[in-house]
């Protein structure tokens, strides 16, 4: 068994460029997730205004998730050596993983759909939004519980 | 081994040997992570339905701004300490796996050392990210009358804002949040925990000399995928509770 172990070469130079390609991705994987945080703090930012685009709030996050999807790829491919490995291997594990896509957009709109079927009473009447009008009655200190 | 490796790249396996050129002890793991990584999913997608379907979720912002020592409003700041941390034990990891490709059991017990640190590190994160939450009091209008709430699986102070008394005062916000953040973190750290375990595990064999007597450190390059999946799926909670 131990023949196919050491699938990686000893040699001082593979060596190097090695380690090298480790900390290359340390560096790739530090730098996408503070560009992250730095969308995040964007969207923190615009959402203080009194009216915040909701479009461009929306983008923002789309552009954190690729980045998201950046950082899972150097994380499987360099750090679980996943790349190097041979494709039929990456395709038993990539092949089910893709079934994932057709997760998400179904019950992502399953729950979306069931949000807009709560808030028309199934289509029978209009969506209105639920603001508060008026302050709620005060109630005195000693009421306090 | 690396001109026959090249060869079997383009050609349909014929039997005698491993069908992906890993061992059955590797392949295993890589398939276990695969159905964990389906366990995680599945707690996520069913998070992100439930949020598309209400109307009104918490802001992300201002649940997790606190930051120990500091009254200071800092969004984001502790949970990105605790991704650079794991992101920190990932590379110690892939740096013991690769001592390990070159049979030096010192390099392999140094970086599996601050692999477990890192592990703790993030662990001990997360222990005073909980027990803030739960803790915390936070001013809530529940039924014409203020209460103060923590954070909790049954109680969430988020909700939308009302004005009460000149003021604007949170309402009762969905309770699923508390059961998805701690059920979804909790099962994440429950990873990380069992991975700190197995990391001490092979700390310990390759102190007693066991994998240099056995000729390989393949262990250690199983160990490490199980380290590397558990920063893979933090990466993912991260988008999902902390930044979307």
């Amino acid at each position: 068994m131990s023949a196919v172990t050491t699938t990686h070469a000893i040699d001082s130079d593979h060596n190097k460029a090695h380690v090298k390609r480790i900390w290359k991705a340390f560096w790739v994987l530090l730098i996408l997730t503070i560009l992250e945080l730095g969308l995040g703090l964007t969207i923190y930012n615009i959402d203080l205004n009194p009216n915040p685009s909701e479009s461009l709030v929306l983008g923002l996050k789309g552009i954190i998730c690729i980045l998201t999807l950046a950082k899972a790829f150097y994380i499987i491919s360099i750090f679980m050596h996943l790349g190097d490995e041979i494709r039929n291997l990456v395709m038993s594990l990539a092949i089910p993983a893709l079934s994932f896509i057709w997760f998400i957009f179904a019950f992502i709109y399953d729950g979306n759909s069931f949000k807009n079927l709560r808030n028309t009473d199934a289509g029978s009447r209009k969506y209105i939004e639920k603001v508060q009008q008026h302050p709620v009655p005060a109630i005195k200190e000693g009421e306090k519980n | 081994m690396q001109t026959t490796l090249a060869r079997n790249k383009s050609q349909l396996w014929s039997g005698g040997k491993s069908p992906f050129n890993v061992s059955y002890g590797k392949l295993m793991m890589w398939y276990f992570l695969m159905s964990d990584s389906f366990t995680f999913g599945a707690f996520l997608i069913s998070y992100g339905s439930i949020r598309f379907s209400l109307n009104h979720w918490v802001d992300h912002n201002y649940v997790f701004n606190e930051f120990p020592f500091t009254e200071a409003n800092l969004p984001l700041a502790f949970v990105s300490l605790m991704t650079f941390i794991l992101i920190f034990s990932s590379v110690t990891m892939v740096l013991a796996v690769h001592e390990g490709h070159k049979m030096n059991q010192k390099g392999v017990e140094k970086w599996v050392a601050l692999t477990i640190l890192g592990g703790l590190a993030f662990l001990s994160c997360q222990a005073w990210e909980w027990t803030h939450l739960i803790t915390g009091e936070h001013k809530v209008l529940v039924d014409g009358t203020i209460k103060y709430w923590g954070t909790t699986m049954s109680h969430n102070p988020w909700g939308p804002k009302v004005m009460f008394n000149g003021e604007l005062v949170a309402t009762p916000g969905p309770v699923a949040f508390g059961g998805y953040f701690f059920g979804i973190t909790g099962f994440h750290g429950f990873h990380v925990f069992t991975g700190v375990i197995i990391n001490t595990v092979m700390l310990i064999k390759t102190k007693l000399g066991h994998f240099q007597q056995r000729g390989h450190y393949e262990m250690i390059e199983k160990a490490g995928l199980y380290w590397h999946f558990v920063d893979l799926v933090w990466v993912f909670v991260f988008l999902c509770f902390y930044l979307i």
